[in-house]
């Protein structure tokens, strides 16, 4: 049972790094990073299940986190818009100001 | 026995230091102040010099010796120490009393120099160093003070840098030195290795080789080694063939720095040296008669090469040359007493005879003799001193030079009656040059126009106490008196040879004969003086440029060398330096690739790391299967 979750998991976070990775679209790479922080609350909740421990802290850890992605999605929102607003522009690969 | 003053000698090479500290901190605007604490320092040394010299003296042994450890490389000590013995005292007179000449004459001589004020300190830091080497009481102290007189006197040799001359003869001063210094260090190493406990001060020395142990402790070839060795270093320092290259050329320096490093002081160390290790070269014959022999040549060669050269400082350069091969040839025929009595006379009237060409040359600015000529009424104060000096070193009764070289002669007839012949023969030669010097320089009417002026009183007055010294100074050592006072005192045993009325007799009438011939050409014209160089000019010429020592060293070492060395910039050169560029150039596209990486893309970033992350599990999960 546990492995099914897990590939599930795995699948979701692969999905995710590629879209954090690849995409341009600051939008999609933040979308891309709520993938990833979805994969690892079905990971902390599935081990919290059916891991070798059962315990309710891993649920209560996959509530902390999507607390904090909430928060997190804002700021990187309110980035995202603050960028466009300054540079007129929203892929990712335009933004390279730690060149300099 | 009590030794007051000699608890003190450590204060004589530091006062003259503390002043080249001083001068040096004052920079060069301060002149006044600067020729002051030099003259200062050195006078407070001399004083010092004095009292430990009336002390030393005084009856009986009194040896002083002070250490202080150094380093400590494992269980063995090296230390520094001073030593005031007998032989010690004198040297420390003796280099103390010129240098405060010099020094005084040097406020004259080089007045208008705009940098008179590094000159005195120089001049300080050179007295350190004699002075210090003088009162080291082990080889390896010597040594380092050894190599710094040998820095000073480069400084002080090239202190006119922008003359292209000067600037070459420092280096060649420097690196011709340098061959007989490795001599040194070499003797200094086997004496090291072979010493019992390695022990290096002259004491120890002297205490294997006076029992007679020496030849038990190590093999007489040993021995030998090291005393030839040692007699390199000396050679280097004391200008002796094939070594004396140097000498001449150091000419270029000021001429107080002539007076007092190049005739008086520094050349002397070699023979110091020698005298100092006297025990060691006693235990072999061989070496010793290596030395007397290089000694006599190197006395007629140099004296040969005088007789025609034209620069007043030149003759008397090679002069100096001659001399100290006479203070050789009397230690390698085991007169170390008569050894010390030249070295102390010649050091007294070769410096006054520098001094003298100095204010010469001050007064008509030429070095060519040829120019000068009728200076004797218009400078009648250097032509007298300067008269005293020649007279003094041609060897005439009663002057001191005449005493030594008649020590030294006696014991050369007692020992080796053919270096007896090669001494005469030099002495005839260094009478005729001195003639023809004098006669060329004070003589003869004044051939170039303008006036002529005497020296001020402060170049002229220590030329007058030179003088004086140079006419007394015989007196510490007369053939009769005690027989060899000095060479008892020195040495603690009598002389081997006292001067017979025969050699006086000889020695007076060769001199005599020298200055009479010297006159007939060169004063009088009875005899042409040119005749010599009409009838074989390449002759004369080759004799002029030294035997073309100075070429044989060029086609011998010189292009050799170079050719070698152009040799090795072509052949492992380009190979090592093609290396190096790949190296270089490998790095240089190595950062390039580097700075792309840098692309500030944070997806980019993002991706090595992920990719990194997998590498390492990778290598983890790999560990794991393997």
């Amino acid at each position: 049972m546990l492995s099914a979750y897990l590939t599930m998991a795995a699948l979701l976070f692969c999905i995710g790094l590629y879209g954090a990775l690849a995409k341009r679209s600051t939008i999609i790479v933040l979308l891309s990073i709520e993938l990833m922080l979805g994969a690892v609350n079905l990971n902390l909740v599935a081990f919290a299940k059916y891991g070798a421990a059962p315990a309710l802290t891993g649920q209560i850890f996959a509530l902390f986190t999507i607390a904090v992605a909430a928060a997190e999605v804002a700021v990187g929102i309110a980035l995202a818009i603050a960028l466009f607003r300054a540079r007129g522009a929203s892929r990712a690969d335009e933004y390279n100001e730690m060149r300099r | 026995m009590t030794t007051i003053y000699s608890q003190f000698a450590w204060l004589i090479p530091l006062l003259p230091l503390v002043a080249f500290l001083i001068i040096t901190a004052l920079g060069r605007s301060a002149r006044a102040g600067a020729l002051l604490i030099g003259l200062v320092g050195h006078l407070m040394a001399l004083m010092l010099a004095v009292l430990i010299f009336l002390e030393q003296l005084g009856p009986g042994q009194r040896d002083f010796r002070q250490q202080l450890t150094w380093l400590r490389i494992g269980d063995l000590p090296l230390t520094i120490g001073i030593e005031v013995t007998h032989l010690t005292a004198l040297m420390l007179l003796v280099v103390a009393i010129v240098s405060v000449l010099v020094n005084l004459y040097a406020l004259g001589y080089m007045r208008s120099d705009p940098r008179i004020s590094v000159f005195f300190g120089y001049l300080a830091l050179f007295s350190f160093a004699m002075l210090g080497l003088v009162l080291s009481d082990n080889l390896l102290t010597l040594y380092i003070f050894w190599e710094l007189v040998g820095v000073c006197s480069f400084l002080l040799i090239g202190f006119w840098f922008t003359k292209p001359a000067a600037r070459a003869a420092a280096y060649k001063a420097f690196i011709v030195t340098r061959v007989g210094d490795i001599g040194l260090l070499l003797a200094i190493l086997l004496l090291y290795w072979h010493m019992p406990e390695h022990a290096l001060d002259f004491n120890s020395i002297q205490n294997v080789f006076q029992s007679g142990q020496g030849t038990a402790v190590m093999e007489s070839g040993t021995v030998t080694l090291i005393a030839l060795l040692l007699f390199a270093g000396a050679a280097g320092k004391s200008g002796q063939f094939p070594l004396h290259v140097w000498l001449p050329d150091a000419m270029e320096g000021p001429t107080p720095i002539s007076a007092l490093i190049h005739a008086a002081t520094m050349v002397a160390a070699g023979v110091f040296l020698l005298a100092r290790t006297y025990d060691l070269l006693l235990a072999s014959p061989e070496a010793m008669l290596v030395i007397a022999c290089v000694g006599a040549f190197t006395a007629l060669f140099a004296a040969t090469i005088a007789l025609v050269q034209r620069d007043i400082k030149r003759v008397l350069a090679y002069s100096t040359i001659s001399q100290l091969g006479y203070m050789m040839m009397a230690l390698g025929l085991g007169a170390m007493g008569a050894a010390m009595f030249h070295l102390v006379t010649h050091a007294f009237f070769k410096a006054l005879l520098f001094l003298g060409a100095g204010s010469v040359i001050q007064a008509v600015r030429t070095q060519d003799i040829h120019q000068m000529g009728g200076l004797g009424p218009r400078m009648k104060l250097t032509a007298w001193t300067f008269g005293i000096g020649a007279l003094a070193l041609a060897g005439l009764p009663p002057l001191s030079g005449f005493w030594s070289k008649d020590a030294i002669l006696a014991a050369a007839l007692h020992e080796q009656p053919a270096l007896f012949a090669v001494g005469l023969a030099a002495a005839l030669l260094t009478a005729l040059y001195m003639a023809r010097l004098f006669f060329l320089v004070f003589g003869g009417k004044r051939s170039e126009p303008g006036p002529v002026f005497e020296s001020p009183g402060v170049m002229t007055g220590p030329m007058v106490a030179l003088a004086g010294l140079s006419l007394l100074a015989g007196l510490i050592e007369l053939p009769w008196s005690g027989a060899g006072r000095l060479s008892l005192w020195l040495t603690g045993s009598e002389a081997a040879h006292h001067g017979t009325a025969l050699v006086m007799i000889v020695t007076t009438a060769i001199g005599a004969l020298g200055i009479y011939l010297g006159w007939l050409i060169y004063g009088k014209g009875v005899v042409n003086r040119t005749a010599l160089s009409e009838r074989v000019p390449w002759l004369v010429r080759w004799v002029e440029r030294g035997y073309d020592v100075d070429a044989a060293y060029r086609v011998l070492l010189v292009i050799p060398l170079q050719a070698a060395g152009r040799g090795l910039q072509r052949g492992p050169e380009a190979l090592i330096g093609e290396t190096v560029r790949r190296f270089g150039s490998a790095a240089l596209w190595a950062g390039r690739l580097g700075t792309r990486l840098q692309s500030g893309q944070v997806q980019a970033y993002g991706l090595l790391a992920a990719l990194g992350l997998l590498l390492l599990l990778v290598a983890v999960m790999g560990r794991g299967w393997w």
